[in-house]
Formats: C-alpha cells, structure tokens, sequence
C-alpha cells in the first residue's frame, strides 16, 4: 500500500497536560450523555431510535480536539458522541431526543439529525455514508471562498461499502479538497461482522485506490488518534489535500438501543477483551502517571459533567412540545 | 412567443431578439453568475467541453476553473458536493446531463438536499439548483429519454420547474439559481435548439406561478414542459374548427399554481391535461384529483389526462413517436371531451 503514514506505530509521544485533559473531559462528556440518554430510553420517555457512541469516545474526542469551531464535521447515525465533542449543548441535545421545541431540530430530526451550524457541526445523518460527500462539499465551499477551515467526514466500516464513500473519496482527492475521512471501524456495519461484509482487513487500504494517504490507530486511546488527526487536519489546512484515518474501536451497546438481543451476534468474550482497553481508564491511568491530573481532579470532571446533565435533562422535560399547527415550518425556506 | 401574456414582474420587452432555449440558459446562467460570485457551476464535461448539450458554452472563458469545475461522473459525489457548498453559503449549479441519472443519486437529492432544512430545524437553508435533460424524441431509448418529474414532485422540500421555451428557460433558471431551496430544472433535449425571443437583461420568472399561455373558453389545457407547444398547435388547429381552447403552462411543477387551474375550470367547465412523462401516477392524477375536489361542480366532464403509455421510453422513432403524446392526441382529446356534455 503506498503512502501508509507511520505515525500509528509511534506509541505515547508527549502531549501536553492541556491536551490530556481537554481530551478526557470531551469523553467523559460523550460516556456520560450517552448512559445518560440510554436510561431515558429504557424509561420508555424517548420516541425513536437511539445509536449509542459509548466505547468510540475516543475517536471523536481525539479528532475534535484538533479542531477549530469554524471546521465542519458531518456525522453519522451514531453522532451523539460526535455532536457533544464539537461542542454541541447537552440542553439541545435532550431537548431533541424528547422531541421537543427547544432541540436542536426544533423537535423535527430527532436523534440521527443534531446539528449545529455556529459550530461546524452539519449534522448526523440517517443514511449510512450519505455525510461524505456533504463533507467534501463544505470543504469545497472553504477553499472557494478562500478560507483555511477543513472538513471532517465520520463514518464507519460498514459505510466504506457504499457508492457516496468512494464517489466522495476519489471526489475530494481529485479536486485536492481539506477533507479528513475518519473511519471508525468498530467491527459490525449493524450486526454484520466486518468479515463478513469485506475481504479486507484494514479499510485504511481503501484510500489507496484514490491516491489519499492514510493511518490506522488505536481507537480507544484518544492520545493516538489526536495525534493523527492533528496530522491530517494541519495536511489538510496547508493545502495537501485529503487523508483517510482508520480508528480500531468498539462500541459497547448494540446497534440500537441499550439492551441486549434475542441472538447475540458478539460473544461476551470480546466485549469484555474491549472494556478492558476502555479509552476513558486509559487515558486516566495516563493522566495520574504523567502528573497531568490528579484522581480528584478527574473526578470532579465527572461530578461536574453529571449536574450539567441533570440540569439539561430538567431542561429538556420542561420544555414545551412543537405546536401541531406548526407541522409544515421549515420545509421551504422563504 | 405564441399568443402569451407578460409574466408578472417582468420588465417589458424593448425589442424583439431571438435566442435559442439552450442559449437562453446559458445567458441567464451567465447573468447569474456575474450577479452574485457564490455561483458556480459542477458537473461532467461542463467546463472544458461546455456540456453534452452545449449548456455551458463559453462560461469557462469568463468564470475559469475555480467556478466552473469538472468532476468525475460521480452523480452522488456531486449532488452531495452542491449539498455541502450550499449548505456553506454557496450557490452550487450542479449539472446531471440526462435527466435518467438521477437514479444514481436520488439519496443526496431526496433525503439529503430536500430534507437538510426541515430536519436541521431551519438552521441552514439549501440554494442548490440542479440542471438536466429530460425527454424523448431523440432517438435516445429509455436511459435517456424519460421525464421524472412526478418522483421529484412528490418530495417535500424540492422545487421542479419545466421551461417550455427559451423565454422561460432563462428566467425559471434565473429563478432557480436565486431560490433559497433545492431547485431542479428540467430542460426539454428536443426544444434546445428552439429559437424565441428572450430579453436581454437578466430577468426572473416567479417560482410556483402558472401562465396562462393563450386564453380560450371552451377547454382547458394544463401542459407540462414541451408539451405547451403541442397543446397551443392543437389550438391552433381547433381554433380554425371554431374551438377555443385555453393553454396554461404551470412553469413550476413544484409548488403548483392550482389557483389559476381552477379558476380557469370555472371559465370552461372542461380540463385536459397532458404530460410527456408515463400517464400512470403522473403529474396529471394530481391535477385532476385536485380539479375535482376544488372545482368539481364546475366541470361538464371529467378530467382528461393524456400522457406516455405504461412503457419504457422506446428506442425505434416509429415506436417513439407514438409514444409521446403530440399535438393531434391534444385535439382529439379536446374534441372527446367537448363531445361528453
């Protein structure tokens, strides 16, 4: 494969304390907003579905905190955990999972379409690898209008089958556009096994066929894929053009929802191998033993995080719902 | 023109110049572009070659490669490519050649482009307009030859509009380019090379406003697209029978104008309409069910539609000329329907 980055293979570079902990506070916000909204839909009080990004927080935390609020990501049907890493706020958040008026889609996206523009965040998207070309677009808009912002597409494994990904791979790489194409490879496109849905072994070997470099890294320490994503987006920023990131993750709950299915289609086996390399343990064993953080600094991060989401969640059930009469606002503009 | 009436809001015509429909898109394109810099123009062969169909002619000696962009032929890379820029605050053009490919990128158009506005809470607005080529009569066959219309219009969140001559076809596409929703244009293949006379200035049609192409009393004719020149021939012909036929044009398929339909009905009590696209769950059942439950006492007959046959687009010119409807089929489905009451 031409044009493998090495930078995968360079374990635990320095980083500075500041990146330790923006990192681990972005994560902890994702983990907690996801067990969070998990037991809202057990509760029976969320309509619809609900993708949980719990055990991925890596990824978006890592690549996140590369970012500037002018980026733009697109996102995926998972894109809780992408959403809250760009700074999206808990209270539109689960004003929108309870379908409220005060979402972030005034109560008409629902989970799979939280968006927020002021901070480059285009939106999570119901169709699988449908954000990829939408990303290569507002990375065409930057450079048309002269701007040095990039565009990020999340999508994972499953996606890299469909005709938008490699429509949008070979797009933005022959027009020579700032997109980082992250691939969150957690194994499953729904409850397929990724050896079941594609002979490769890496997806990372798929950029090859466009001419786009590409690296592949541990997606459960944060510290790694920052590191690569820091790379691309500065590649990018300088007018390299596109690279592919394959992060190797894991998501805890399934496909949909938080519990358990009739047929497993995963051993408790390898869940348990996955937990054991928790990003968020990871990164704290990390910060203790380069002095980044103490335990009771972590743990006020915690505490911290979960009265904001109480508060966003009283926020949420107290917010009105949408006025039937308003059924038809937004589907045209003007 | 024919026997037409001024659009609203558009300036008289000073003196009299003929473009053809192709070069009348291509100068109101142009115009746009020169009125607002966030235009530009994507798509296969569109900048070095000037389009399949000589749409964008010229336009990469004055715009150069930063607003005239080729791309590969990657439907739904492009769609998404406009998707994104417009959402971005750029006004893409993005270009699909024949109408028949938008099977490969129905995604980002319909659950992409029409929906982003609605589902992101109006947060972002979508000014992307779509070009293409549809219809038959070029020998073409049935992967290039059909009229989608009726799959576009049934989407919330798209425009559709059906230029019918070269005068509409600058100003719907000037319309287009300035509506702050996803728009399709869908040119005719057989009228590009129609000459009508066209205003030089840059001028735009009102989206969702029907023409009222030639009045008459007795039938009403809605006709989409090309089929507004076969159904004011039928008049023509039906006029020297001593028939009065009425000719609206509805301009935009999405939103329809049925206001001026009804009130037309109320004048002659008798509709046809007719489309070149397949009769069956075309764009004339939603006329016609809309007809009768406005209008309904109103109507001598029942609603008429005339359209393609349940059928692929054939590839043989004898087949195809059957196929499409003309300005004959009109008239004698004028003459049926006077003949019922």
């Amino acid at each position: 494969m031409a044009q493998r980055a090495s930078t995968a293979s360079k374990k635990s570079a320095q980083v500075s304390t500041q990146v330790i902990r923006d990192l681990h506070e972005r994560m902890v916000r994702i983990r907690l907003f996801e067990t969070e909204a998990g037991k809202l839909m057990e509760a029976g009080k969320l309509p619809g579905f609900l993708h949980l990004y719990v055990g991925q927080e890596a990824v978006a935390a890592g690549v996140m905190a590369a970012l500037r609020d002018d980026d733009q990501i697109t996102s995926t049907h998972r894109g809780h955990g992408h959403a809250v890493a760009k700074g999206v706020g808990f209270r539109e958040m689960y004003a929108e999972l309870y379908g409220r008026v005060t979402g972030a889609c005034l109560g008409r996206g629902g989970s799979m379409h939280i968006n927020d523009l002021a901070r480059g965040m285009l939106g999570a998207n119901g169709i699988v690898g449908a954000g990829v070309p939408i990303a290569v677009g507002a990375a065409f808009a930057a450079r048309y209008k002269g701007e040095d912002s990039v565009a990020v597409t999340f999508f994972g494994d499953g996606a890299t089958n469909i005709g938008a990904f490699h429509e949008g791979a070979n797009m933005a790489a022959i027009l020579g556009l700032p997109v980082i194409f992250v691939c969150e490879n957690n194994g499953y496109a729904e409850f397929t096994p990724q050896s079941r849905h594609m002979l490769l072994t890496d997806v990372a070997d798929r950029a090859a066929a466009y001419g786009m470099p590409s690296v592949i890294v541990d997606g459960m320490d944060a510290v790694a894929v920052h590191r690569a994503a820091a790379e691309a987006v500065a590649r990018a920023r300088s007018g390299a053009g596109p690279m592919m990131i394959e992060a190797k993750t894991y998501r805890y709950f399934d496909h949909q929802g938080v519990k358990g299915l009739r047929h497993p289609y995963r051993s408790d086996e390898e869940v348990a191998e996955w937990k054991a390399r928790d990003p968020i343990d990871l990164i704290e064993a990390r910060a203790v033993a380069d002095g980044a953080a103490t335990r009771a600094e972590l743990d006020g991060v915690w505490r911290r995080t979960r009265d904001e989401i109480a508060e966003a969640v009283a926020y949420a059930e107290a917010s009105p719902l949408p006025e039937p009469a308003d059924l038809l606002l937004n589907v045209y503009s003007g | 023109m024919t026997t037409t009436t001024q659009a609203p809001g558009v300036p008289p015509v000073a003196a009299s110049r003929k473009l053809t429909y192709v070069k009348a898109f291509n100068e109101g394109l142009a115009q746009a572009m020169r009125e607002d810099e966030n235009v530009f123009v994507a798509g296969e062969d569109v900048a070095g070659y000037g389009g399949v169909f000589r749409m964008f002619d010229n336009l990469l000696d004055e715009f150069g490669p930063r607003r005239m962009i080729d791309t590969p032929i990657s439907e739904a890379a492009l769609v998404g490519l406009g998707v994104g820029a417009a959402a971005r605050g750029l006004r893409p053009v993005v270009d699909l050649m024949f109408m028949d490919f938008i099977g490969v990128c129905l995604d980002q158009i319909v659950n992409q482009a029409a929906k982003m506005k609605y589902m992101f809470g109006g947060a972002v607005s979508v000014p992307l307009t779509i070009t293409t080529a549809s219809g038959a009569g070029l020998g073409a066959a049935a992967q290039h030859s059909q009229s989608l219309e009726a799959w576009l219009a049934h989407v919330p969140g798209l425009k559709v509009v059906m230029p019918c001559d070269a005068y509409t076809a600058k100003g719907l596409t000037v319309s287009a380019i300035r509506d702050d929703n996803p728009v399709v244009v869908m040119l005719n293949k057989v009228l590009l090379g129609s000459p009508g006379e066209v205003p030089e200035e840059i001028y735009g049609i009102p989206l969702g406003r029907a023409h009222t192409a030639r009045q008459g009393s007795d039938v009403t004719v809605i006709a989409l697209g090309r089929m507004v020149g076969e159904a004011l021939a039928a008049a023509d012909e039906l006029a020297a029978e001593g028939v009065q036929i009425e000719v609206i044009d509805p301009r935009t398929v999405q939103p329809l104008d049925t206001e001026t339909m009804f009130a037309s009905v109320r004048r002659t009590n008798r509709v046809l309409v007719v489309h070149e696209a397949v009769t069956f769950g075309g764009l004339g059942a939603e006329i016609a069910a809309q007809i009768q439950d406005a209008v309904f006492d109103h109507l001598d007959a029942p609603v008429l539609r005339i359209g393609a046959p349940f059928s692929p687009v054939p590839f043989s010119p004898v087949l195809e000329k059957a196929y499409v409807p003309d300005r004959a089929r009109i008239a004698q489905g004028c003459r049926r329907l006077l003949e019922r009451s």
